[in-house]
């Protein structure tokens, strides 16, 4: 046990018992990051500004809101809308953040895609970051059946329907996730566990997780620059601040990221107040009806590019029918990131613009995604025309088709060139 | 310079999957409809100056007031309204207000051929008529009678209505509005005791089950229409209903424009009560994230400057 003496002051009492100036130190005033970056990096710190609000907010809702079929829709719209003080403001805030804090998600995973900072000791950073990903997907599902609108009711009829098609136990496993045959109270009680006490809960572990397997290989800079961290941060300290290529979390990195927070916020807020409804879909305020199918069901827009490789196929290959190739690919497209790293076949860490056909890969991989998010939400048939030919399945398939081969074949031939280039791995 | 030019790819990017699944995706979705004129050109002109007094006469001879009550003559509903929604399947409106609510034209052609014009013809035939009989005249120009009638019936009108009286008179009979306490059968009254609140719910499941057999289903509680449906989609819904939603059993109830944009303004006024404050409010919230901001950047300058 370390050696207690009498306190000269309050923070003395504190620190000989926890040791807050070696904590201060390490999770901030002494935590060191690159200095070549540019305002990417503060998309970490506006996520936990999401999330916070996200918490906030969430916590605000939950005091009136009732996880019962028959009330959920007024108490979200009627108590928490129009009769609590400003609980219009927590709900927008909340179902908005929910949305917007994908956009930042996918920035932050395009960001780590471009500058390599998946690779080269950087995996778990990575994978930690994926599963945050999924983790937030869960909890963004969740929490949109809440409001028991028809979106709610009919997108968790047809995402729970999905389990079906798993083989042997797939109808089984869904009565057991539904809880009843059909989507009904005992699914939104479940839902509603999951999204206010499991999923944050862990989410709030992996989080921690993804902080610390930053810690070892340190966090990446613009150009991919591989250098000794304690050596430049003793220059730091030694007072060479100009000369160091580090930077401290405190005050320095912060004060950059409280820049980026506070501009990513004035949009927040306009969003929040004069353009909700890409957040809060008019017909969520339509109540739950299970006798009346909307007429055209799709997910919130994070989920389009996946949804649409889902409904992508839509004629049987090699004797296997549309329905199970699209299952099969939905499954791999919510997996495959996790593997990107070794999809990746090149130890070289730059950026996608030093890095020649891997730039050409990257852009084409965003558009890809993006292409994918937009036709997952265009009805699949009778759009576009040729003649009185429908071509509109064409486009969800090429998009999907492109998706697979970008991923599983495009990029490992691109980086194993690469490779060839920079002289083997080392 | 290089930070601009990324957050310009960043705001291309953004842009562009919004303008994809918002305003694209949604042209796709649902077919382009020309907003209502509340015109209603398709039902001919009936050109005749109406006589007030020859209405009020015509009015009790063609039998109007053995199913409908006149508040403003001192004519009471001849039915409660729960044993005329059992006969008629709803209950039929009073008279009061239709004059002021109701386009004059729309009115002289749904007197002579109701679900012609209301466009819900193939709801009804000869096993189901419609309840309420088309107007074949007393003996004269039934053009010129049904005339007489709109003037007597503008004649009677008052010359204004508040919001919520013109979604009543126009949409009260068939739609609850829950979160203005209004229900088909008037306003929800406060209850003293349990036996009250019971008999008066029965009272309105019974209402609502004739509605269901007259209507097909239970017409939508509008207490947040407006947040479902936009203004521009409810206005041209209120025009033609069967221009949006064929098929569906909402009548064209040939409101005019004023009327419409008072219903509508009274369904805003409930299911988005808080607009006001939302539009107050966040400008605030914004002014203070602008000032936030701008510390923000000068403290990260001062910081940064010594860095590089």
């Amino acid at each position: 046990m370390a050696e207690i003496r009498k306190a000269e002051s309050l923070y003395d009492w504190f620190d000989q018992r926890l040791a807050i100036t070696k904590l201060n130190k390490v999770l901030a005033t002494e935590y060191w990051v690159p200095k070549d970056i540019n305002f990417l990096w503060a998309m970490g710190v506006i996520l936990m500004t999401m999330f916070g609000i996200l918490f906030i907010s969430g916590l605000f809702l939950l005091m009136y809101y009732k996880p019962d079929t028959h009330m959920a829709f007024d108490s979200v719209n009627y108590t928490i809308m129009q009769e609590v003080a400003y609980g219009w403001l927590w709900r927008h805030m909340h179902a908005v953040a929910a949305s917007v804090v994908f956009l930042v998600i996918y920035i932050h995973m395009f960001v780590a895609i471009y500058y390599g900072s998946y690779k080269r000791g950087r995996e778990m950073i990575w994978i930690s970051g994926m599963l945050l990903f999924m983790l937030f997907s869960a909890a963004g599902f969740s929490g949109y059946m809440l409001p028991w609108g028809q979106m709610s009711y009919w997108a968790a009829q047809v995402i729970t329907n999905i389990f079906g098609a798993i083989p042997f136990i797939g109808p089984d496993l869904v009565i057991w996730i539904r809880g009843n045959f059909f989507v009904s109270d005992p699914t939104l009680t479940r839902f509603f566990m999951l999204h206010v006490l499991l999923l944050p809960l862990v989410i709030m572990a992996t989080i921690g997780l993804h902080f610390y397997s930053l810690r070892i290989p340190h966090v990446n800079n613009q150009e991919g620059e591989h250098f000794d961290f304690e050596e430049e941060a003793e220059k730091y300290k030694a007072g060479k601040k100009k000369e160091s290529k580090v930077i401290p979390f405190w005050p320095v990195f912060i004060s950059k990221d409280l820049f980026v927070v506070g501009v990513f916020l004035i949009f927040y807020f306009y969003l929040v107040g004069f353009n909700y409804e890409f957040a809060m879909d008019p017909i969520n305020f339509d109540p739950a009806n299970y006798m009346k199918t909307p007429t055209h069901i799709y997910p919130e827009w994070y989920f389009l590019w996946s949804y649409e490789i889902l409904r992508g196929f839509f004629f049987p290959i090699a004797g296997i029918s549309p329905f199970n190739l699209g299952l099969m690919g939905f499954a791999i497209a919510n997996g495959v990131f996790l593997i990107l790293p070794w999809l990746d076949r090149s130890p070289v860490v730059a950026p996608a613009h030093k890095r020649g056909g891997f730039k050409i890969w990257f852009w084409l991989m965003l558009i890809d995604m993006i292409g994918l998010t937009i036709f997952g939400k265009v009805p699949p048939n009778h759009v576009y025309l040729v003649g009185n030919y429908d071509i509109t399945p064409w486009f969800g398939f090429t998009f999907t088709v492109g998706f697979f081969i970008l991923l599983f074949i495009a990029l490992p031939i691109i980086t194993m060139k690469e490779r060839k280039r920079a002289g083997g791995v080392k | 310079m290089r930070e601009f030019k990324i957050l310009l790819v960043l705001i291309f990017f953004t842009l562009l999957v919004y303008w994809g699944v918002e305003p694209y995706a949604h042209s796709k979705m649902h077919h382009h409809v020309e907003p209502g004129n509340f015109k209603y050109e398709d039902l001919k002109a009936i050109n005749y100056k109406g006589d007030p007094a020859k209405g009020k006469e015509l009015i009790v001879n063609a039998g109007c007031t053995g199913c409908h009550g006149i508040k403003a003559a001192k004519m009471p509903a001849p039915m409660p309204k729960d044993a005329a929604a059992a006969s008629f399947g709803v209950a039929p409106p009073d008279l009061s207000d239709a004059g002021l609510i109701y386009d004059s034209n729309f009115l002289k052609h749904f007197i002579l051929n109701p679900s012609h014009a209301m466009l819900n013809a193939k709801k009804f035939n000869a096993k189901k008529p419609f309840p309420m009989p088309q107007f074949f005249g007393t003996g004269g120009d039934k053009n010129k009678e049904v005339s007489d009638i709109v003037a007597y019936l503008k004649s009677i009108a008052p010359k204004e209505l508040s919001d919520k009286e013109t979604f009543i008179a126009a949409c009260g009979r068939c739609h609850a509005v829950k979160y203005n306490k209004w229900s088909q059968l008037g306003n929800v009254p406060k209850f003293k005791t349990k036996t009250q609140k019971l008999a008066f719910e029965l009272k309105l499941s019974q209402y609502q089950d004739h509605v269901k057999k007259y209507m097909g289903a239970v017409p939508p509680d509008l207490s947040i229409m407006i947040r479902a449906r936009s203004e521009e989609h409810l206005m041209t819904f209120i025009d033609n209903p069967q221009k949006l939603l064929k098929g569906t059993s909402m009548p064209r109830v040939g409101l005019t424009k004023e009327s419409t944009e008072k219903v509508i303004s009274y369904l805003s006024s409930v299911g988005d009560s808080k607009k006001a404050e939302r539009e107050s409010l966040i400008p605030k919230v914004i002014g203070y994230l602008i000032i936030f901001t701008l510390f923000a950047y000068l403290w990260k300058s001062k910081l940064w400057r010594e860095v590089h």
